[in-house]
């Protein structure tokens, strides 16, 4: 079983560590990190509720080994909120929209939300609707979370 | 943490990915872009004593044109080749059906050789590569060799691949302009594997059927191949098919089971409808004389 050197750039924050090979990268962020905002549902790529934004990337952390974020650089719930606690327009969008009940499911759904709406141009709608297939929420019956993304999408009215 | 133990290398090359294949005497598992594989290393149905990752292998990356056909290269995600303008113009098909493997997010990472390797038979790559008539360059220690999609799957997630051989190119043939993608897909949500899945491109010229390539997903232990629906259609007139009748030919060479998601019989009669509503949505419009 063979273990094995990372440096992640977690959040702006430079992390070392060693891992073993079958270590998620889920599981580093968490337990090792300390960054708890990554929430860990099903452990095997189901419910979206570990997404992270590797290198750019919204991806599953449960389905990613910690020793293949080596070299890369992290952004976690964590990362998004500005420094005097002002929220992130994803954040602000699912509050105003009331997109949330336990919370469980919500910073994968940020993370999702706030990668594809990164870029200088929005997506449309449907494109943030269709990601959102991506995540499981068990409370809010996902109107709250539609509504939020339709919100945050560059083109007005698109319903469905 | 839930995989079982296991050694981790990440060669950079292709060359010293097979010697670790090589090495590990069928113990191996390659890891592409994991969003199959870490399930199944997590649910310990896959416990590898060695895992070789992929992913820092350059030369596994991109698409290229080249005489005849389109190469793909194994370790192109599947969002690249969503976006990629050279799939988009010679081979369709490929982005449509990539479009409904998994989500958004694990298609980031996910790639087209890991799904054409795994070989679920509910999937839309396997299918597509099918359909498309593409081959898979397989490279080991002892050589490289070409293997048909078509020949490719023995049963659910076996493939003729040997444990040492390492899949290092998709080769896509040259399909003429004209040619239209047939895809359709029945699955309890988006982002589900298949209950029933078309596949297919089917080339035009005046009127007339000049080539067609048709495959089904989620219709049995592996893809199927609609061979003889594909020879029926030859030199028919799009505007005139009775689908009706070419729906039970279509479905002919499937083999659906019972599982707890749906019947074998709901799945032919699905396999039955999709057919008929695909050829008179996607094909006879087009073709209206
Ligand atoms: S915990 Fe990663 S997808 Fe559910
Ligand atoms: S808010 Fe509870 S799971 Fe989504």
């Amino acid at each position: 079983m063979s273990q094995h050197n990372i440096q992640v750039t977690v959040n702006g924050r430079l992390h070392t560590a060693t891992v073993e090979g079958r270590l998620t990268l889920s599981d580093f962020l968490r337990v090792e990190a300390g960054y708890t905002g990554v929430h860990i549902g099903c452990e095997h790529g189901v419910c979206g509720a570990c997404t992270v934004i590797v290198d750019g990337q919204a991806v599953r952390s449960c389905l990613m080994l910690a020793v293949q974020a080596d070299g890369s650089s992290i952004t976690t719930v964590e990362g998004l909120t500005a420094p005097d606690g002002t929220l992130h327009p994803v954040q602000q969008a699912l509050r105003d929209e009331h997109a949330l009940q336990c919370g469980f499911c919500t910073p994968g759904v940020v993370m999702t939300l706030a990668a594809l709406t990164s870029g200088a141009s929005k997506p449309a709608a449907r494109t943030l609707l269709d990601a959102l297939s991506g995540h499981v929420c068990r409370c809010t019956g996902y109107q709250g979370i539609r509504r939020a993304a339709i919100k945050l999408a560059g083109e007005p009215g698109a319903k469905k | 943490m839930k995989p079982a133990p296991f050694d981790y290398v990440a060669p950079d090359t292709i060359e010293d990915a097979c010697k670790h294949l090589t090495e590990a005497g069928g113990g191996a598992t390659v890891l592409a872009g994991g969003q199959t594989l870490m399930p199944l290393l997590a649910l310990r149905l896959s416990q590898p004593f060695i895992l070789v990752d992929i992913n820092r292998i350059a030369a596994l990356k991109g698409v290229s044109r080249t005489d005849g056909g389109t190469r793909v290269g194994p370790m192109t995600r599947q969002n690249e080749i969503i976006a990629n303008s050279t799939l988009a113009a010679a081979l369709p098909l490929l982005v449509t059906a990539t479009r409904h493997v998994g989500h958004w997010q694990t298609r980031n990472r996910g790639t087209i050789g890991g799904s054409i390797a795994l070989g679920e038979p509910a999937a839309e790559l396997p299918a597509t590569a099918i359909a498309l008539g593409a081959r898979v360059e397989a490279r080991s220690a002892r050589g490289t060799r070409e293997i048909a999609a078509a020949d490719l799957y023995i049963g659910p997630y076996s493939t003729a691949l040997q444990p040492d051989e390492l899949i290092t190119a998709i080769r896509f043939p040259e399909w003429p302009a004209g040619t239209l993608p047939l895809f359709r897909e029945v699955a309890q949500r988006p982002g589900d594997f298949a209950l029933v899945g078309l596949t297919g491109a089917v080339t035009v010229e005046d009127g007339r059927i000049s080539r067609a390539g048709i495959a089904w997903f989620g219709m049995g232990p592996t893809p199927v191949r609609a061979s003889q629906l594909e020879k029926a259609l030859l030199g028919q007139r799009v505007a005139g098919l009775d689908v009706q009748a070419l729906a039970e030919l279509a479905i002919a060479e499937t083999a659906p089971f019972d599982d707890h998601h749906a019947t074998a019989e709901y799945r032919r009669t699905v396999g039955r409808r999709i057919f008929a509503r695909t050829v008179s949505e996607q094909l006879q419009p087009r073709n209206a004389t």
